[in-house]
């Protein structure tokens, strides 16, 4: 395929259409110019590709080129008019919302739960022949909530046929319910003991679309998700997105199939990690729904938290978070009355902006309870089995099996990239950062980062295509580095010594104490590097052992350099008169809100 | 952006409006094009399959899952009675027979020689769907359903709680900013679609809920009062399912909030007339609020029906503030600059000046304002 001058990408959100150009100069593929429209999946437009014309015609009005001819895309690109290439993602009308069926919880259920999220999909419940309710109890959940698509799985090849025929019949019996596109059939795709193929299409053909791929583990020490992935995108095409108002037409318009949102985003966290071999963790925090992406060691994870989010689903972070959780980030006073009525506010006018600095910090102290809970989330089911094609000893999986250890290990961490609103557009960036070293809190020495703009979902169809487009704009548009957080873990007293640090850069030497409970902002510009020594205090360590030095590189970013000595884990103080001297201490530090 | 709108409420004293009234899978219609309904007229009506349940023969009777055949006394798809024998084991000694019987009446739905497992189905349970409205049937929607068009007067609430009711309007305040002190609801409102003023406590609940309202319309309540009203915390704004004794709306939000006059002139001006309530809410993908409807009987005047376009929000539109710190205060639109302004979150937004009824002037964001709509 010819390279292509002119790039036009949409992302179909719930709320907002958004619309990039990206375009080949000198110097290589630059985003250009951005547009947006509200999405017009509902009613009383019920066709995406209305929103969809009304992002171009904003971009045509900002960037001068003309996009449309009439309502179609004019192209090839030449001179001022037409682009060669039109590419777009959609988590419109809710994202691909599947339910996932296993043989066993712990096993073929969470592997098929992990493929399932790899590829984008909210996953809405986990059956398992053993997940501890009744026949019946599994059916009238499988018809009451009507799911885009299924995936059964079961079985190692050769192994159990029972358990997942079982699950089949259980499927059938429920015949479930389209929720888009009365009349049609729900799909549903068997990955699983190829030896019970035959028997699971006779009991589901009738009543589903059934498509069989590769077992998904067809050993008990190997997992093989990426053919149900794909498949997954497939039948997200042909059976889903052919459901929803207006997409038939948008397919026509592509030159790459639709991917769904957060697998376009995942596709470009993996490629992040791969090319630079660093471990990586991602979020994009968004109104309704929460993802995380972690590369560790090469194992690429997703989860999504279908209701931790900033607006529709704000409410559920108080219900889940609890209100102390979230009153400990808050830097003033507030009555508990008041702050719920204002959480349930902002659920029901979710489109609402703080307009004071007390309403920012009152979201933001809601952001960082919706990030860290979300990671816990991530943390428990980016476990066990490495992904995909990777071998383990039988032993290792049952010791899977047993503990679940997670993957994810922040000392081994080198990147944390926030995307979403609450993050993307803060004011200030030093907020991004504090809220994501508050939520995640980072171990040892670990670059920070957002994604500008919110285009990593077109960035991530664009890599299937033209990697070196997606890489050019992804490191000259995309990310903002905020800076590097290095923090200990350990806790003394407030006040006594936490570790010395010597930083030699381009602004020479510079070297300091800190005290535990203190943290501190060197400055370090965006694209500077430097070279930290950090010497703990006895009972703190930076990853080498308690109370032993290490050196490293750290990268500068817009905000700087962050010397964190609050301590791991990371503790507020009980009393509300010093916790809030505190937060305003730290958030005074960081610069990140006016004094 | 672009063709940007500000979402509003809408209050009208006169509207035609359609409702869409299906089923969630086929069925049968009832109803014409040009039938006159009344809101409880059963429209629509589908069977939904019945409920299944599990027999794990196999396990009960000690037989392999190959053999079950030899030991079934049903068939696939043949009818079952509660108590009817539907497999049994055949051991020498006759006491030690297991007789395997059916739970519920239905049928034979299945018999898996793969499992050892039976499925019975439980007969299927008839779904209707009413009119809600008082209108005339327009159009059948395939054999899912109808549309209802009815013409009458109109308003929408922020929020709300439980599903579909009717009744007459009654006022059990006299002013809009009025608290709904437990002594104004009594006997008299049994039935009613009762509205509150500004605030209603927790008591109120209890008291509506003793009463028999048909439903409770208020300006706000207190989110720890939803909390006690519903026994856990609501996480997600989707709601109509709830079976707290009566139909709440909230038409402001939450906290002690003023209801707007115009709702509540509205209302008042109905007093006594048949409202069609719903508390349905969604705030998501498929906006839904809930609404409060007057229906106009038979032989009212015609009004062209379809949706109102504006174009967005301009000079003298009335708003109402949905943020703080001005939240719930209503005025009208001022000046809109066009520029993005700094504002003290240091946020570069769009902003507009609201000029109140006492003539103060205030600048808010575009975003925290939503228009009035009529």
């Amino acid at each position: 395929m010819a390279d292509p001058n002119v790039i036009l990408a949409t992302d179909c959100g719930s709320t907002t259409t958004k619309a990039i150009l990206i375009e080949r100069t000198p110097e290589g593929y630059r985003q250009t110019f951005r547009g947006e429209a509200p999405t017009t999946v509902e009613a009383p437009f019920e066709d995406v590709t209305r929103g969809v014309l009304n992002s171009f015609q904003e971009l045509e009005e900002l960037s001068g080129r003309r996009i449309l001819d009439g309502e179609r895309i004019v192209t090839p690109a030449r001179g001022r008019e037409g682009v060669d290439l039109y590419i777009s993602t959609s988590s419109a009308g809710g994202g691909l919302q599947m339910m996932v069926a296993g043989a066993v919880k712990t096993m073929t259920a969470e592997s098929a739960q992990r493929a399932a999220l790899g590829a984008g999909a909210i996953v809405m419940d986990v059956l398992a022949a053993n997940d501890g309710r009744l026949g019946h109890e599994k059916i009238e959940r499988i018809r009451h909530l009507r799911p885009d698509m299924m995936l059964l799985s079961g079985g190692t090849d050769g192994g159990t046929v029972s358990h997942v025929v079982e699950m089949a019949e259980y499927i059938a019996a429920a015949d479930p319910r389209p929720r888009l596109g009365i009349g049609f059939k729900v799909p549903i795709i068997y990955a699983g003991n190829r030896s019970a193929t035959a028997e699971v299409e006779r009991i589901l053909g009738g009543k589903m679309a059934v498509s069989s791929c590769e077992n998904l583990r067809p050993t008990l020490e190997r997992e093989n998700l990426q053919p149900a992935r794909h498949k997954i995108h497939d039948l997200f095409l042909e059976h889903v997105m052919a459901q929803a108002p207006g997409y038939k037409k948008l397919i026509t318009w592509t030159g790459a199939p639709i991917m769904p949102t957060p697998g376009a985003v995942g596709l470009i966290m993996e490629a992040i990690a791969r090319e630079n071999r660093i471990d990586v963790l991602g979020v994009d925090i968004g109104g309704a729904t929460t993802d995380v992406f972690s590369v560790f060691s090469g194992v690429f994870n997703r989860t999504v938290s279908a209701n931790l989010g900033m607006s529709y689903s704000i409410s559920n972070v108080l219900a889940e978070a609890g209100l102390a959780n979230i009153l400990r980030w808050v830097p003033f006073s507030i009555e508990e009355g008041d702050l719920r009525n204002r959480i349930k506010n902002k659920m029901i006018r979710p489109t609402t902006i703080p307009q004071t600095l007390a309403e920012l910090q009152f979201e933001q102290a809601i952001a960082r309870e919706a990030l860290r809970l979300a990671f816990e989330q991530h943390k428990l089911l980016a476990v066990g089995l490495k992904g995909v094609q990777q071998e383990r000893t039988i032993g290792d999986a049952f010791a899977q099996a047993a503990s679940g250890r997670t993957l994810v290990d922040l000392w081994k961490l080198d990147l944390i990239i926030g995307s979403g609103g609450v993050l993307s557009h803060a004011p200030r960036r030093a907020q991004s950062m504090l809220m994501m070293m508050d939520a995640y809190a980072p171990l040892g020495v670990t670059r920070l980062a957002v994604d500008s703009i919110f285009m990593m979902p077109h960035l991530g169809v664009l890599s299937t295509l033209h990697p070196r487009a997606a890489t050019d704009v992804f490191h000259h548009d995309c990310m903002i580095y905020l800076g590097t957080c290095v923090a200990p873990e350990g806790a003394v007293r407030d006040g006594e010594r936490c570790f010395e640090y010597e930083v030699r850069g381009p602004g020479g030497a510079r070297q300091g104490s800190i005290p535990f409970g203190e943290l501190r902002l060197l400055p370090l510009q965006p694209g500077e590097k430097a070279v930290i020594a950090l010497r703990p205090a006895k009972g703190f360590d930076f990853g080498a052992g308690k109370g032993k030095g290490i050196e490293r590189e750290v990268h500068g970013g817009v905000v700087g350099l962050a010397l964190d000595a609050r301590g791991r884990p990371l503790a507020l103080p009980e009393g509300r008169e010093e916790r809030v001297r505190k937060l305003r201490a730290w958030g005074a530090a960081m610069g990140a809100y006016p004094l | 952006m672009a063709h940007a709108y500000t979402p509003g409420l809408k209050v009208s004293g006169r509207v035609v409006l359609l409702k869409r009234r299906t089923l969630p899978i086929p069925g049968e219609i009832l109803v014409r094009p040009g039938d006159r309904v009344s809101s409880d007229a059963v429209v629509a009506r589908a069977f939904l399959p019945g409920k299944v349940h599990t027999v794990n023969v196999v396990n009960q009777l000690s037989i392999q899952p190959g053999e079950i055949q030899e030991f079934m006394l049903k068939r696939e798809k043949d009818a079952v009675r509660k108590d009817e024998p539907i497999a049994e084991n055949r051991p020498l000694l006759k006491f030690m027979r297991t007789t395997l019987r059916s739970s519920v009446d239905g049928t034979v739905e299945s018999v898996s020689a793969v499992t050892g497992q039976v499925l019975l189905r439980e007969p299927p349970r008839p779904l209707e769907v009413k009119a809600y409205v008082d209108g005339t049937v327009v159009e059948t929607v395939g054999t899912e359903g109808v549309v209802v068009e009815t013409c009458g007067a109109f308003a929408q609430g922020i929020f709300g709680l439980g599903g579909e009711t009717t009744g007459p309007i009654a006022l059990a305040v006299e002013r809009p900013d009025q608290d709904l002190s437990p002594d104004l609801l009594g006997p008299q409102h049994r039935g009613k679609v009762v509205v509150g003023g500004a605030y209603a406590p927790s008591e109120a609940f209890r008291l509506a809920r003793e009463v028999g309202l048909s439903a409770l319309v208020v300006g706000g309540i207190d989110d720890r009062d939803l909390r006690s009203l519903l026994g856990y915390d609501l996480g997600v704004a989707i709601t109509g399912a709830e079976t707290i004794g009566f139909t709440l709306i909230l038409t402001e939000g939450f906290g002690r909030i003023p209801m707007a006059r115009r709702t509540f002139d509205l209302l008042r001006a109905n007093l006594g007339r048949k409202a069609c309530v719903s508390g349905a809410t969604q705030i998501r993908a498929g906006e839904m609020r809930p609404e409060i409807i007057i229906p106009e009987g038979p032989g009212a005047p015609p009004i062209a029906a379809g949706v109102a376009s504006r174009e967005g929000l301009q000079a003298g539109d009335p708003i109402r503030i949905i943020r703080e710190p001005y939240f719930g205060r209503i005025g009208v639109v001022g000046e809109l600059n066009p520029e993005p302004v700094r504002i003290e979150t240091e946020a570069k937004v769009r902003v507009l000046t609201v000029r109140f009824d006492d003539g103060e002037t205030v600048v808010v964001p575009r975003a925290n304002v939503e228009i009035l709509e009529t």
